[in-house]
């Protein structure tokens, strides 16, 4: 089960309604092993595209170091999708490679209406979990 | 000569859970084939025949090599190699 703050949910919604119709894509550091989603790190979709979005390298680089130095791990990997819905398609689960992360897909293409879900993916195996939203 | 190599979790199961390694080689290439031996396994998760595989970030100190050289990148004795699984995806299926 993903727990995750309103406040922190809403800002993930926030950076998918903002970036339409490109895909928005993110991470959430916490403290390594906690399970716990505390810093928010909008990220640039280096793609620009409303079907593929990948981390711009360099700025991946910065913001993993600066989770390794804060003792932080990426506890949600969040992206867009802004015309289907919010389920990993064969690319994202092909690029998965964070077995410890919650990977949160936010659906745009219903706007206003959004749908956040989230999945463990490991190995290749997508498994979708609960989402619960503390005040 | 001494280079570090820092592998990200998805990988250390090669490197018996360390976070960092150390290898030797005059290019990125040569230093993958040295981190091999003593790391089995390791090597093929990153390369694809001669080219970086794409599901990988592979960095020189601050700069990702792909802008370099790739695996002709020249390394030196003191430089660090950085090595992050790329965050990628998207709607349209590849």
């Amino acid at each position: 089960m993903l727990t995750i703050s309103r406040d922190l949910y809403e800002k993930i919604i926030a950076h998918a309604l903002a970036d339409q119709p490109d895909e928005a894509c993110g991470v959430i550091a916490g403290p390594v092993g906690a399970d716990r989603p505390q810093r928010f790190i909008p990220m640039q979709n280096a793609e620009r595209s409303p079907t593929f979005y990948s981390f711009d390298s360099l700025e991946q680089l910065r913001v993993w170091r600066e989770m390794d130095d804060r003792d932080e791990e990426p506890v949600v990997i969040y992206h867009s999708h802004t015309a289907t819905e919010a389920y990993p398609s064969r690319t994202d689960i092909s690029y998965a490679s964070e077995p410890q992360a919650h990977y949160v897909l936010v659906s745009t293409r219903d706007e206003p209406e959004t749908e956040f879900r989230s999945y463990r993916i490991t190995d290749g195996v997508v498994t979708e979990e609960p989402v619960q939203i503390t005040e | 000569m001494a280079i570090e190599v820092r592998i990200p979790t998805i990988l250390r199961s090669y490197t018996g859970g360390a976070k960092s390694v150390e290898g030797s080689g005059t290019t990125l290439g040569e230093l993958l084939i040295n981190l091999d031996a003593a790391h089995g396994g390791l090597r093929e998760r990153l390369v694809d025949g001669e080219k970086l595989r794409r599901f990988v970030n592979v960095y020189l100190n601050d700069e990702d090599v792909r802008f370099l050289g790739g695996l002709e990148t020249p390394i030196a004795d003191g430089d660090t190699v950085t090595v992050l699984p790329a965050v990628a995806g998207g709607s349209l299926s590849a």
